[in-house]
């Protein structure tokens, strides 16, 4: 036999960006810091160990930021002209810095003075690090040529003179101390082994190549430039694995989160995107006020700071974990009394008799069940059913139209109980998933309470709210309307191939639109 | 083998229940019923049909057990006669033509050879009264019963408006708002009536009476809810009466318990109510059975009762009132909206089961398989609301995905609902996957799947019409979020319009290659893969009411049939008309195994049946007057395995059957079987039927019990257990007398070691058991064999010795004696030789 079925409660999906792990996760930033810098930043570098410091490098200095300091714990400012690339060694003690004056500089984190200055570019120097032994640098620059060059001694181990344009952007692999790539503006990307006469490896990007990468396993390379980010296999001899084009202008950076699973990418649109490194799709999007140059991810994602064209660095600090287990526990019954009789195991020829399954109904199921309409209704007008589900209460409002009782669930209440009604139904009228029954709603209590408008002054000033929320609803909808008539005409002069002889078959225009909408 | 039968249009379930209250057995362990023309008897134990019962002209309108013999049942027609059956067999032992129409029947205990019916005045309408029948002991299997005596005149047509009382003092009638009582005994008639009710005129109108089996009461129901107990209505000015009122709509039935300490009562709510000692205070409900309920029954030893509901349910309430167990067969709906569609897991007749569900019917056991909740919602059950109900339905891959559509009538606009479920294969039902709220702005006329074998589920597209001029197409998508519950779900991919017409059909091609949609008068044909429109076709004026793609080697014809009467058939590859046809089509309905369409017009008072290959001007079978009523829906259902079919002429009967659902919601079919055939079938259940419950299993142990009792026979053992049980009693009594008032044991050793013995006599076969007579035959045989090695003289006449033997079971012992002393003579006689 049949029991009582509860009332139910439509879901509805949730219009536009799908909630996904890594929404929720990449939202969990605080609002940014903006700090002001002399000139465009072209690069940041976070540091690899606690406490996590970054350089930052514009103009002609190199500023140095705690984490959560909002003023440059230490500058490096002995540059001439502008400073480039200022990068940290893998131990954190020491910096390097490319210049527009073609010197390289190596200074000591703790000190001020610069330790060594490696000369021998002719031309600026946009991009310098270390390998991963630590004893050596290598450089590149506006000179076509890329150097690499021993500390203890200070000298100039080997050049290459391959690339045909400008070099302006490079990384050493993490794996093998011999190695590094650069990219250069001849569309082209090199890697390098440093015991080799000459280049190992040369991939053709297709537009100029503004920032490489390579993963931390060291067999995926990461190029971008121009609008696209192509990913290559090193392994396969340069295979391209795949090429990504999300933004609209110039890619300017990229950078890999801390576990290597996430991709960053920064462009001149203003956007950073980040791509899983599974699937290469993006999962997330930040935007930002204006083009940005650069961007890292301090260890462990706590910190993202993007340098802006306009000189600004954009710092989002992560929010703390939430606790969830604040929230008191329910005092549960004893161990003993919970675990009695449960540990009996029956026996064979033993007849269990099953206990019947308690069903929970909420109040206004309750209610509903003993067909009294008026105290559902109560019951769901409750603040915290009215204001943190509502949607609870419009399937309540709406089940008992479909009773039949509505009206008389409406009827007979007083001043207090209409304006909470009334508030309830303005609020919520122009909500597109209550608007079907709450309109039938508002029509029952106009009709009821018609002959008492007047009498209170508070009942009366609802109802001017409603027409006014209504009134702004139809103003809105009529926009739509006109800007869905706008697009049609747009669509319909779109002329191609397969809409050419359809024309014909469709005189709808609604049937063409979602048509042609697709095909985008 | 025999001559081509004619095809026999046969009734196999749905029907009317409830035109009589339902009838237990003595021992309660059959149900009868009225259904139709026909008696229903239902196994309570197993809920299955044992057997049905028919024989009257028209439908049965009373049927009650026949007090004096409990085996036997009287039923009352609209035919106008009174059959006495052994409803056991099946056999009807008499019929009694009273000759005007009866609408029913009661049998009162305290009444000798004679029964109570209602029947019409004058022929076949006109007035009713309560005549009492005297049933003559005439012989002959049709007796015209003439001792007619009337007792009431005008009385109301409902069998639930008249009740006997207590010993068959009385007799009470209620008719609008009059109550008559005719005392038998002082002869003398009694007449109450209602002060018309203030608020609405008639509002408290009788609708059911029942009498108190032990006191003098009566209780009333009114069609206003109330019920009302009255008492001490031997007088006329003194009578009292006390209201209990429950109710919010009629009381359709009333019924008091045997003893009658309490009142049961029923109605329009779906709720039984029992009101203990008539009082209104500790009155007890059994909510929620589903339907309205229409008669309310009692066992004779008030262990249960049943329930007769509107929709053809039989629900058994035991005494504790609780639902014991359902008996269904074809649901009846008040409209069936989704037609009818087989499912092609279960080949069950799918459609409109209780409000809001999907009912599966098993069409091979007349039952019900399951019902599945679509709407999800409380039903209130209350005249003059609209709730919502489902009406369209659709299976795809393979019966994979079922595709609900509901709606609740609105002033403003439909509320719609589109569902798609996946069944599950772990629990063995459909799952909810997808909903779709107003999937079109106004009401779905159709809606199919795209049905291609080869594909996989991914290609599965689902297709709605809607009034609001447009057909949508719906795809599954599958969700790329790993976090969400389920792996797929459906969007629309696809809405077409043609000129702002109506879309009224969509049917997919065989291969899935073509979509045609109607869109009022024009048919349109679109690509699948595409969306392009590729031709149109026009039969005008007539709109299309049907449309069909034929299948296997006809799949380059449209078929369709519009509403001015005509039936066109459209070449796909030509884009032209290949033929019509002036038939008033209603139902057009392709055979998915085979290339034949049948369709079924109506003429007035005349459902015709004509099958059709569209590659073929001449139709392949016509069934002219294939029923009188209008024939709503019809539907082929594969057969396990293709039927042998004598006839050329019934080919198209070979790979499926054809269903048809009558207005009336009877389900008929066409059977190429003869009447014994089908009778076989149901004589099997006979057999197993005396020992209940049937089930597998305890026929397997049956058969197993049966031999073993064989085995025992032969052994003899059987027959030393027989002596034992016999002299058990000596023995027993020997034992269970106390120690100290035995006599001595020397004196009892001889009694108790005689009752051990066996002795000779018994052997003879006096006391035969129906299967030991194999045995005795046996006995026989050596008995005879053994005279013939000691008398050789007997070698003349050893036929008749052998004869002797067989002959035992039969005679009596005056006889076995007469022909001893036969024997003895014979022998003295061939001595003198």
């Amino acid at each position: 036999m049949a029991t009582y079925k509860p009332v139910v409660v439509q879901g509805f999906p949730k219009l536009g960006e799908r909630i996904t792990q890594d929404t929720v996760y990449w939202r969990g930033y605080k609002t940014p810091v903006q700090i002001k810098e002399f000139g465009a930043v072209n690069k940041i570098d976070f540091s690899p160990v606690s406490p996590y410091n970054y350089a930052v490098t514009a103009s002609s200095r190199i500023h140095i930021y705690g984490r959560y300091s909002q003023e440059p714990i230490k500058t490096f400012s002995r540059f001439k002209d502008a400073a480039y690339c200022a990068t940290y060694r893998d131990d954190g003690n020491l910096l390097v810095a490319g210049s527009e004056e073609g010197s390289i500089r190596l200074f000591d984190v703790s000190g001020r003075a610069p330790l060594r200055q490696f000369d021998g570019h002719t031309k600026p120097v946009h991009v310098v690090g270390f390998l991963s032994d630590m004893y050596r640098i290598f450089s590149a620059g506006d000179d076509y040529a890329s150097s690499l060059w021993d500390i203890p001694s200070g000298t100039e181990i080997i050049s290459y003179n391959e690339h045909t344009d400008y070099v302006r952007c490079g990384c050493p692999s993490k794996v093998n101390a011999d190695v590094f790539i650069t990219g250069s503006y001849d569309h082209t990307v090199k890697l390098f082994d440093t015991r080799m006469k000459n280049s190992v490896m040369t991939i053709e990007h297709g537009q100029p190549v503004e920032s490489v990468l390579l993963f931390p396993s060291g067999g995926l390379l990461v190029s971008a430039g121009g609008r696209y980010v192509k990913v290559w296999d090193v392994l396969k001899g340069g295979q391209l694995l795949v090429s990504l084009k999300n933004h609209h202008k110039t890619v300017t950076c990229l950078c890999l989160n801390s576990s290597g699973q996430r991709l960053l990418s920064g462009s001149l649109d203003r956007h950073v995107k980040i791509y899983s490194t599974t699937s290469y799709k993006v999962v997330h999007s930040f935007n930002y006020a204006t083009s940005i140059l650069s961007l890292a991810l301090s260890p462990e994602d706590e910190t993202i700071v993007v340098g802006m064209t306009n000189g600004v660095l954009n710092v989002k600090h992560r929010k703390p974990e939430v606790r969830k287990e604040k929230s008191v526990k329910k005092r549960q019954p004893a161990y003993r009394t919970y675990v009695k009789g449960r540990t009996y195991m029956p026996k064979q020829e033993d007849f269990c008799v099953s206990k019947p399954v308690k069903r929970v109904l909420r109040k206004y199921d309750k209610l509903l069940k003993s067909f009294q309409s008026s105290k559902a209704l109560d019951a769901v007008l409750e603040p915290p059913i009215r204001l943190y589900t509502p949607e609870v209460t419009v399937a309540v409002m709406q089940e008992l139209h479909r009773r039949g009782t509505l009206r008389s669930a409406l009827a007979g209440r007083d001043e207090k109980q209409i304006n909470l009604l009334l508030t309830f139904v303005a609020r919520r009228v122009i909500d597109p998933r209550f608007t079907s029954t709450l309109v039938t709603v508002a029509d029952i209590i106009t009709d009821i309470y018609q002959p008492v408008v007047g009498q209170s002054a508070v009942v009366d000033r609802q109802f001017l709210k409603l027409q006014k929320a209504i009134g702004k609803e139809i103003d809105y909808q009529e926009e739509l309307l006109e800007v869905l008539g706008m697009m049609d005409t747009l669509f319909a002069t779109f002329t191609r191939k397969r809409a050419a002889y359809l024309e014909e078959s469709k005189s709808n225009g609604l049937g063409e639109t979602i048509e042609t909408s697709m095909n985008n | 083998m025999v001559a081509p039968a004619k095809l026999r249009v046969v009734r196999c379930g749905g029907g009317n229940h409830h035109g009589a209250r339902a009838v237990f057995s003595a021992d309660s362990k059959y149900l009868l019923c009225a259904s139709g023309d026909f008696v229903k008897v239902y196994s309570v134990a197993t809920e299955e049909t044992l057997r049905l019962i028919g024989g009257h002209a028209d439908r049965v309108t009373g049927i009650q057990l026949n007090p004096h013999n409990h085996m036997q049942l009287y039923s009352s027609s609209l035919d106008g006669t009174i059959k006495l059956w052994d409803f056991m067999d099946g056999i009807a032992i008499k019929t009694f033509t009273v000759g005007s129409v009866l609408v029913a029947l009661y049998a009162p205990p305290a009444f000798e050879d004679s029964v109570f019916v209602v029947a019409a005045k004058n022929g076949n309408r006109g007035p009713f009264q309560l005549i009492s029948v005297k049933l003559t002991k005439a012989a002959g299997q049709v007796v015209e019963a003439k001792e007619l005596s009337v007792i009431l005149s005008g009385v109301d047509s409902s069998p639930k408006c008249i009740a006997f009382g207590r010993e068959g003092e009385y007799v009470v009638s209620v008719k609008q708002s009059d109550l008559n009582i005719y005392f038998f005994r002082k002869k003398l008639a009694q007449r109450f009536s209602l002060r018309p009710s203030k608020v609405i005129e008639g509002s408290n109108q009788f609708s059911c009476v029942a009498c108190h089996p032990t006191e003098d009461c009566i209780a009333t129901g009114h069609s206003n809810g109330k019920i009302r107990i009255w008492r001490n209505f031997h007088h006329k000015k003194e009578y009292t009466y006390s209201t209990l009122h429950w109710h919010h709509d009629t009381v359709r039935d009333l019924a008091y318990s045997v003893e009658g300490t309490y009142l049961l009562s029923g109605g329009i709510e779906a709720v039984l109510v029992v009101w203990p000692n008539e009082s209104d205070r500790q009155k007890d409900f059994l909510p929620r059975l589903g339907s309205p309920i229409e008669h309310i029954s009692m066992a004779a030893d008030g262990s249960q009762c049943c329930t007769l509901h509107t929709d053809n349910r039989i629900t058994l309430i035991d005494s504790n009132l609780r639902f014991s167990k359902s008996i269904q067969g074809l649901i009846k709906s008040p409209n069936i909206k989704t037609g009818l569609v087989v499912d092609p897991r279960t080949k069950a007749l799918v459609l409109n089961g209780e409000p809001g569900h999907l009912q599966f019917y098993c069409l091979q056991t007349d039952q019900q398989l399951f019902s599945l909740d679509i709407v999800q919602r409380e039903y209130i059950h209350q005249a003059g609301l609209h709730q919502a109900d489902l009406v369209k339905v659709a299976f795809g891959a393979q019966g994979r995905w079922l595709a609900t559509v509901e709606e609740r009538e609105e002033v403003t606009d439909p509320e719609l609902q589109l569902k798609l479920w996946f069944f599950n294969e772990e629990t063995q039902s459909f799952k909810l996957n997808t909903r779709i709220n107003t999937p079109h702005e106004d009401h779905i006329t159709d809606m199919c799947f795209r049905e291609v074998e080869e594909l996989e589920d991914d290609s599965l597209i689902l297709v709605t019409t809607g009034k609001d001029r447009v057909f949508k197409v719906w795809l599954m998508v599958e969700d790329t979020d790993p976090e969400a519950q389920q792996r797929v779900s459906w969007s629309c991919d696809f809405v077409g319009s043609y000129h702002n017409y109506q879309a009224t059909n969509c049917c997919f091609s065989e291969d899935g290659s073509l979509l045609a949609v109607s869109f009022e008068e024009t048919v349109t044909v679109w690509d699948s893969v595409t969306w392009d429109l590729k031709c149109t076709f026009c039969y005008p004026p007539g709109k299309i009411r049907n449309m069909c793609f034929g299948r296997l080697t006809c799949s380059k014809y449209l078929i369709g049939s519009t509403d001015c009467g005509f039936l066109c058939c459209w070449n796909l590859l030509s884009c032209a008309l290949e033929w019509s046809a002036h038939i008033n089509v209603l139902i057009l309905q392709p055979d998915p195994l085979s290339e034949y369409i049948a369709a079924v017009s109506w003429l007035p008072e005349e459902s015709s049946l004509f099958v059709f290959k569209p590659n073929e001007t001449q139709p392949v079978y016509i069934q002219r007057n294939l029923c009188r009523l209008k024939i709503q829906l019809a539907a082929f259902v594969p057969r396990d395995e293709p039927e042998m079919v004598s006839s050329e002429k019934y080919l198209w009967l070979r790979r499926s059957q054809l269903f048809f659902l009558t207005e009336t919601q009877e389900l008929i079919t066409l059977s190429t079987k003869s009447l014994e055939e089908r009778l076989t079938l149901s004589s099997k259940q006979l057999a197993v039927e005396e020992s209940l419950p049937v089930t597998p299993f305890s026929l397997l142990l049956g058969k197993h019990r049966h031999h073993q009792s064989q085995e025992d026979t032969d052994l003899g053992k059987r027959v030393v257990q027989k002596q034992h049980e016999q002299e058990s009693p000596a023995v027993k009594e020997l034992l269970h007398t106390p120690a100290h008032v035995l006599p001595s044991a020397s004196f009892l050793c001889t009694i108790f070691i005689n009752s051990l013995l066996i002795s000779k006599e018994n052997k003879s076969a006096e006391e035969v058991v129906a299967d030991e007579v194999e045995m005795e035959n046996e006995q026989a045989e050596d008995d005879s064999e053994e005279e013939r090695d000691v008398a050789e003289m007997e070698q003349d006449d050893p036929s008749p010795v052998e004869s002797l033997g067989e002959l035992p079971c039969k005679l009596s012992k005056s006889q076995e004696r007469e022909l001893r002393k036969i024997r003895k003579m014979d022998y003295s006689w061939i001595a003198a030789f």
